[in-house]
């Protein structure tokens, strides 16, 4: 029996209580409940690349079509928007869907004549353009419908935990064409393709303005749990307050967080509970044989393709579920927030450090990251300070510091990726090898 | 006949100099993302930054320059300050090889494994950076800023349309070819360049021939740096230098170095031409040009742009993913099992 992830999950929860005794309580929930979310986004990632062993770097795209869900669920419906384009932009999609599908029956028609490409290129140009007329007029409508508060179509005003199933939803809808594209590249390949995907996904949402605002960013969505304001006025919270002597607007605040927790938690469990089942199922072996030697597999009749598409899929879900969460956690949507770094190389750092295959190991690292991410920043500062007291605060490294304290985690971060990398390839938790071998008898 | 000066007059200074400027500024980053990934087999993620940290030695020396005045006006001062800072950045490359790639070749690790540890080279240069010169956007250019500006265009020419040539954009097209000439002189005349491309081509039949793998390195680390430093520095003259720039300039150099086949020099120089010119052509506001060549009554309305300008990197993108679908080796790409 391997003891080392307990120890390392009891140290983890010391250091969070720590926080909880040291600095504040609601800090170590607020750790805590990016951490869970942050848990359920790297066993996205950990199915793909732990498990399947695919390299994709656009976990940023599916996390951010994760939120994009929650607003157009439980956001309130703009009928004026929708009476103004909502019928062009619902056409326009139509004629977007017939052109695309019109080139795809013609190239499967005409295959190997030559003039197909020609015949697609034209068909899609005819039909794109057409798309066009019905769509600008359609979407400045819709955006010139009160533009300073609404200007998009708004949601579909359901209740917001229906909203984290769409996100999975949603993400694996985006993800299986994008799938299907790039599932068979070499990594190289995939992960510049991949990369690039997130990129132009989250450029659509910076810019389309009728779907989610763009940059403008959608704001007070709904929230599954009561205001910190309501539950002030609730007679049990009162007493809690006075029993804990804590005041209390800082325990209603302790209390919706808690209850955030709890959602989270629970969602964490299913997915992980059912990763795991995956996991000891002929799939999660087959998926570890293709990934281990994909020839060896190809070679004893495993459609290598379709498995990792698959993988792809259920990750990519996965990880919109977390999007989901997140946005719903901050009850807004900020188109800008969604960074490459934080998004993706953060999620793979957590994978990585906790121990690529294993899902125990996954969500370790995403407690032990997130924590480190938002606590490098009070590093950042006693190291300011401490060379401060070496040098003199005026002196220009001091300063530097201190004004790059911030920036300092991202220092901490690339050297802990590259030390595990260096000295610790199989993480902190490694994935259990099973060795199997002939019977000795 | 006035009209159709105007229209070229227009589309020169509008598309023609900036989309061979920036095809120049983003050839230096796809050379070098091409280079790594022949001689060192993996795509290189800490290369925007890399180059963005090249550009920041060079501003920091730049400035202390400026400080000695130091001054090769009318031509920029930190034209000198890159060849100072050209060492510093080999240094570090070579460093951080030493320190991380070299022991990763040794033991034979998977691409996904260097690049995987190259994210993390990016992470730890972009806080670096951050550190080091504050997030802020900083301006180093100085001496003459135009060849040609705007009035005395007009006053020599009398056309309405002026055609306007910046210092930055004469100097990158011009450094861009010195450069990449002597490059490709470096690959293909010389005895290091040809070990070099045997190297790229057949790691185990060069190293039976005794080509020493670590001056391989090395030697392609230098020349990286060289690039970085022209590249990040042409680039800041011209945009203005901003960390977090140089991150939303990776897409377009890999999609350069994949649309001219991965490994491969001439590609990476004719990708970056491809993906340049396919970003300001399809983002380009066509209705002045239009209205100079059409009669009259024909104007068109619109801004005639096919695609908002906001949407320049994914068009970089969605060439590569053509030519993924296409022809996955690239333009000039050789076959790999």
């Amino acid at each position: 029996m391997n003891i080392r992830p307990g120890v390392l999950y009891a140290a983890m929860a010391v250091l969070l209580l720590l926080v909880g005794f040291i600095q504040s309580w609601q800090l170590a929930l607020t750790i805590i409940n990016l951490c869970l979310i942050s848990s359920i986004m790297s066993l996205g990632v950990n199915l793909q690349w732990g498990v399947a062993g695919m390299f994709n770097v656009g976990t940023m795209g599916s996390a951010a079509v994760g939120g994009l869900a929650v607003v157009l669920i439980s956001a309130s419906p703009v009928p004026e928007a929708w009476d103004a384009g909502g019928m062009g932009v619902l056409f326009s999609g139509c004629m977007l869907v017939l052109t695309i599908a019109l080139a795809l029956w013609v190239s499967k028609l005409m295959d190997g004549h030559r003039m197909k490409l020609w015949l697609i290129v034209m068909i899609l140009l005819v039909g794109l353009t057409l798309t066009r007329m019905v769509f600008l007029p359609a979407r400045a409508a819709i955006e010139s419908v009160d533009a300073a508060s609404t200007g998009y179509l708004g949601g579909l005003g359901l209740p917001v935990a229906l909203s984290w199933l769409a996100g999975g939803l949603f993400a694996a809808l985006v993800a299986w064409p994008v799938g299907r594209l790039v599932s068979g590249l070499r990594s190289d390949y995939l992960a510049v393709a991949t990369f690039g995907i997130s990129e132009i996904i989250l450029a659509v949402l910076r810019n389309e303005e009728w779907v989610a605002r763009g940059v403008k960013n959608v704001t007070r969505l709904p929230r599954p749990v009561p205001f910190e304001a309501e539950l002030q006025a609730v007679e049990w919270a009162q007493n809690l307050a006075v029993w804990s002597g804590l005041p209390i607007r800082e325990m209603a605040s302790i209390l919706v967080k808690l209850a955030y927790a709890g959602w989270f938690l629970g969602v964490l469990l299913i997915i992980y509970c059912l990763l795991q089942r995956l996991q000891r199922a002929p799939w999660g072996r087959m998926m570890r044989a293709i990934r281990d030697d994909e020839e060896a597999a190809r070679a004893m009749g495993k459609d290598v393709g379709r498995r990792h598409l698959q993988a792809f899929v259920i990750g990519s879900a996965i990880v919109g579920i977390g999007g989901a969460m997140l946005v719903t956690l901050d009850s807004q949507f900020t188109v800008t927030g969604y960074q490459p770094l934080r998004f993706t190389f953060l999620i793979w750092l957590m994978v990585i450090i906790g121990g690529s295959g294993n899902h125990r190991g996954a969500i370790f690292g995403s407690f032990l990251i997130w924590f480190l991410w938002v606590q490098a920043e009070t590093f950042g500062h006693s190291l300011a300070w401490a060379v401060g007291v070496l040098l003199t605060p005026e002196n220009a490294i001091s300063v530097a510091l201190q004004e790059g304290a911030a920036q300092l985690r991202y220092v901490v971060m690339g050297s802990i990726l590259v030390l595990v990398m260096r000295f610790a390839p199989r993480g902190l938790i490694p994935e259990e090898q099973k060795e199997f071998t002939l019977d000795k008898r | 006949m006035t009209d159709i000066l105007n229209a070229f007059s227009h589309i020169t200074s509008l598309l023609v100099i900036p989309g061979l400027a920036y095809a120049s500024q983003l050839a230096f980053g796809a050379l070098g993302v091409t280079l790594i990934f022949g001689v060192l087999r993996f795509s290189n993620f800490a290369h925007a930054e890399g180059m963005s940290l090249a550009t920041m030695f060079c501003i920091l020396i730049t400035v202390w320059l400026q400080g000695a005045s130091v001054s090769i006006a009318p031509l920029p001062t930190a034209l000198i300050a890159m060849f100072l800072a050209i060492p510093l950045v080999a240094l570090v490359f070579i460093g951080t090889d030493r320190a991380l790639y070299k022991h990763f070749r040794a033991i034979n690790a998977k691409p996904e494994v260097f690049m995987i540890v190259s994210a993390g080279i990016m992470l730890i240069s972009n806080g670096v950076i951050r550190v080091v010169i504050g997030p802020e956007g900083q301006s180093f250019a100085d001496g003459e800023r135009f060849i040609l500006t705007a009035r005395e265009f007009r006053e020599w020419t009398g056309l309405t349309e002026a055609l306007v040539l910046k210092t930055s954009q004469l100097l990158s097209i011009v450094l861009a070819l010195i450069a990449g000439g002597l490059l490709f002189w470096f690959l293909n005349r010389t005895q290091m360049g040809r070990s070099m491309r045997a190297y790229s081509d057949n790691r185990n039949l060069a190293l039976l021939s005794g080509v020493d793998p670590n001056k391989i390195v090395w030697v392609t680390w230098i020349l990286v740096a060289v690039l970085s430093v022209m590249g990040g520095v042409l680039f800041g003259l011209d945009k203005g230098y901003r960390p977090f720039v140089f991150q939303q300039m990776l897409l377009p150099m890999f999609a350069a170095a994949v649309v001219g086949g991965l490994g491969s020099p001439v590609g990476a120089v004719v990708g970056s031409m491809v993906v340049a010119f396919s970003e300001l052509l399809l983002t380009f506001a066509w209705k002045k040009f239009l209205a100079y060549l059409l009669p009259t009554g024909l104007a068109p309305e619109s801004l005639m742009q096919i695609l908002a300008t906001e949407y320049k990197f994914a068009i970089s993108f969605l060439i590569l993913v053509i030519v993924l679908l296409i022809k996955p080796t690239g333009l000039f790409g050789r076959a790999t099992k």
